[in-house]
């Protein structure tokens, strides 16, 4: 399926290039101290927070990886939403934010260091900065890999005269140019302002497509004809490991992913939460992730049911006059096999040819939308990357700054000092994601790499961030040792289990390969891998900490409030409509997300 | 900041969408065989005239809160 763009293609993303880093021209005034760079001055409306706090979630990994997703497992990809995002979304709101915006902390490491002290936030604040920078380089290498792959700008290349190789290389210098540029000018408002705009494209882009697959495909009834059983279901089979789509079965599910690995992202990661740290006031900072969590709900009827869409349709043969390549030929629906060094379609153990779902939501693209619409959905793509790598750099250069900087480089600079520095980590910062980019590209094991990582890092973090805020005996040792045994939990975890046709290695089994070569846990693959290690992270974080916590001096009760449930206040609001209250919105939203899995259970 | 967001945003799907209508209705006469790969309708105008009138409305919601916080003095000296 190649497709040329035509010029008003190509006038559609320089326009939204114009905006965007026009929107970073307009901001570029406002920049005078450290805290409306890094903070936006915390002047930013509940609804334009709620938006960008999704957006910037929003990234390249998601759009594509979520309609490959369900392309592959089919509906139940929604658990990653209903289950796996909107009650973590409900209780950062109503529980934590009172604390990261009542404390006034800048960053979430910061609260660490106010609730406990400056070793817990060193350790957070390094894992932290590290694993942004590489999830920011590798959502440019997935992009550049995308559009590569799409050859949609060769007959632009063509006529500049430029050889096709540089495809890659300018995708990312282009997309990290721009970003850069709106990111550096406008700091944390242009990003989010940003994220805004670049939300209601990617609308506009995926909404048009989901319409006309799902009339081609007759309805939501056609649809559930057209793809193989289940695949509309939710629910269907996740009673074991062996019978669920997701090879999780439900305890691994609601606890791996309901609780740890989706609490420990929405509730502890910075790039989330700064966007309700910079909101107008507490009862904005609240309401923020429930704002968020009403369009997070839909999300899956945007980005999932395209890959759904894409199964169902017929799969290209030759009829005459046309020709259909092998990669096309041997997919499933518009979904193409993927093609070894040789040019040969790639067999799976069964000898089934392996497919390249990360295609699904480019090819419906390129299917269903013409010239002018085709330049609108290639640009909400480029949006979705945009946003998500913005994202990572914000949070980066706002943990650089605070947290690593002024607390062991620098500390008593003034505070156009910390705004300089803040300009620099952007641009460095988005140096370093460059490299990460590249790196990724001679290590194509890193994607798996930082789920490790990730799992290591926000899992047992939930467990010291529960503690922290809500039991006020745990103390500042119990915290760093309950992280440092609940990251060692994690990688002893990773080195004695392994997904099903697996080799030791970057995906686990190191350690028992050491020993006799055979892994003692054995999983039916990477993502049930990925949330037991969450558990036995989160529990052993969790029992370390009371444990030490016990044999500790306590902190001083004065010197809590504010910063643990039982020491401060509640905030009550009186006179306000049940939207404004975080507690009663945060039901409705609650209630919604179980009405959706009863809906297509 | 006196930046609404709904301006930048409402300028953005005024332009889009008028630039992708115009586009379809051009070539609704001039190319219709474009649209087969889109059941034979043509997105280009029915959802270009959605994005202008979204656009028209942030347009003008952003525009109203302007004028007002202009016109109100803001409380900081």
């Amino acid at each position: 399926m190649h497709t040329t763009l035509a010029w008003i293609d190509y006038l559609i993303m320089v326009i939204y290039f114009a905006f965007v880093l026009g929107i970073g021209f307009a901001l570029k005034r406002y920049m005078k101290t450290s805290a409306d760079f890094f903070l936006s001055g915390r002047s930013i409306p509940a609804w334009v927070a709620g938006l960008a706090f999704i957006s910037a979630n929003l990234g390249a990994q998601e759009v594509i990886g979520m309609a490959a997703s369900g392309a592959k497992y089919g509906l139940a990809t929604s658990h990653l939403y209903w289950l796996g995002a909107i009650p973590a979304m409900a209780f950062v709101g109503i529980f934590m934010m009172p604390f990261y915006y009542g404390s006034r902390a800048r960053s979430v490491p910061e609260y660490l260091r106010l609730r406990f002290d400056e070793k817990t936030r060193g350790l957070n604040a390094i894992a932290f900065a590290l694993m942004t920078v590489m999830s920011s380089g590798i959502s440019m290498y997935a992009m550049a890999l995308l559009i590569e792959n799409l050859h949609i700008f060769d007959s632009l290349m063509q006529s500049l005269g430029l050889p096709m190789s540089w495809i890659f290389h300018l995708s990312i210098v282009v997309a990290a140019i721009i970003t850069l540029g709106y990111v550096y000018l406008g700091g944390l408002t242009s990003a989010i302002y940003n994220e805004v705009l670049q939300f209601f494209l990617i609308v506009a882009g995926f909404f048009p497509l989901v319409l006309l697959g799902l009339k081609n495909v007759g309805g939501w009834d056609g649809l559930v004809q057209k793809v193989p059983n289940g695949f509309t279901h939710v629910w269907q089979g996740m009673t074991s490991a062996e019978t669920s789509p997701l090879g999780v079965e439900v305890f691994g599910l609601a606890m791996g992913l309901g609780f740890v690995l989706s609490f420990g992202y929405w509730c502890t990661d910075f790039l989330v939460v700064q966007r309700a740290m910079a909101a107008d006031s507490m009862s904005a900072a609240r309401r923020t992730p429930l704002i968020a969590a009403v369009p997070k709900m839909i999300f899956p009827f945007l980005v999932i049911l395209p890959g759904l869409i894409a199964v169902s349709l017929p799969t290209p043969t030759a009829v005459e006059g046309t020709t259909v390549s092998k990669a096309e030929a041997m997919g499933k629906g518009i979904i193409p096999a993927k093609l070894d060094a040789s040019g040969e379609v790639k067999l799976d153990t069964d000898g089934k040819p392996v497919l390249d779902y990360d295609r699904a939501i480019p090819n419906m693209l390129l299917h269903y939308l013409p010239t002018g619409m085709l330049g609108l959905g290639l640009t909400a793509l480029l949006a979705s990357f945009m946003s998500g790598m913005a994202g990572n750099i914000t949070a980066f250069n706002t943990v650089w700054t605070f947290d690593i900087y002024q607390a062991y480089i620098k500390p008593q600079a003034s505070d156009k000092h910390y705004l300089w520095m803040g300009h620099f980590a952007t641009l460095f910062g988005t140096l370093v994601s460059i490299a990460a980019a590249y790196v990724a590209t001679s290590f194509n094991n890193i994607m798996d790499l930082l789920q490790l990582v990730f799992a290591c890092v926000n899992a047992p973090l939930l467990a010291t961030f529960l503690l922290g805020m809500f039991w006020k005996r745990a103390t500042a040792n119990g915290a760093f040792y309950g992280l440092l045994a609940g990251i060692t939990a994690a990688a002893i975890h990773h080195g004695v289990s392994l997904p099903q046709g697996s080799t030791a290695g970057v995906k686990g089994g190191w350690i028992s390969y050491l020993w006799s070569g055979v892994p003692i846990t054995s999983y039916r693959n990477e993502m049930a891998q990925n949330f037991w290690a969450a558990i036995y992270a989160w529990t052993v974080c969790f029992v370390v900490t009371i444990v030490v916590s016990f044999f500790t001096k306590p902190h001083r009760e004065e010197d809590l409030t504010g910063l643990v449930y039982s020491l401060t206040p509640r905030i009550v609001e009186h006179n306000v409509v049940w939207y404004k209250k975080p507690e009663a919105f945060g039901v409705v939203v609650v209630l919604a997300a179980i009405a959706l899995n009863v809906i297509f259970r | 900041m006196n930046l609404d967001i709904r301006v930048p945003i409402g300028l953005l799907f005024l332009s889009l969408g008028a630039l992708i209508t115009g586009f379809g209705v051009v070539t609704h006469f001039t190319n219709p065989e474009l649209y087969a790969r889109s059941l034979d309708i043509n997105v280009n105008i029915w959802w270009g005239l959605v994005m202008l009138a979204f656009g028209a409305a942030m347009f003008y919601y952003g525009r109203r809160a302007t004028m007002r916080t202009a016109q109100a003095p803001s409380q900081a000296p």
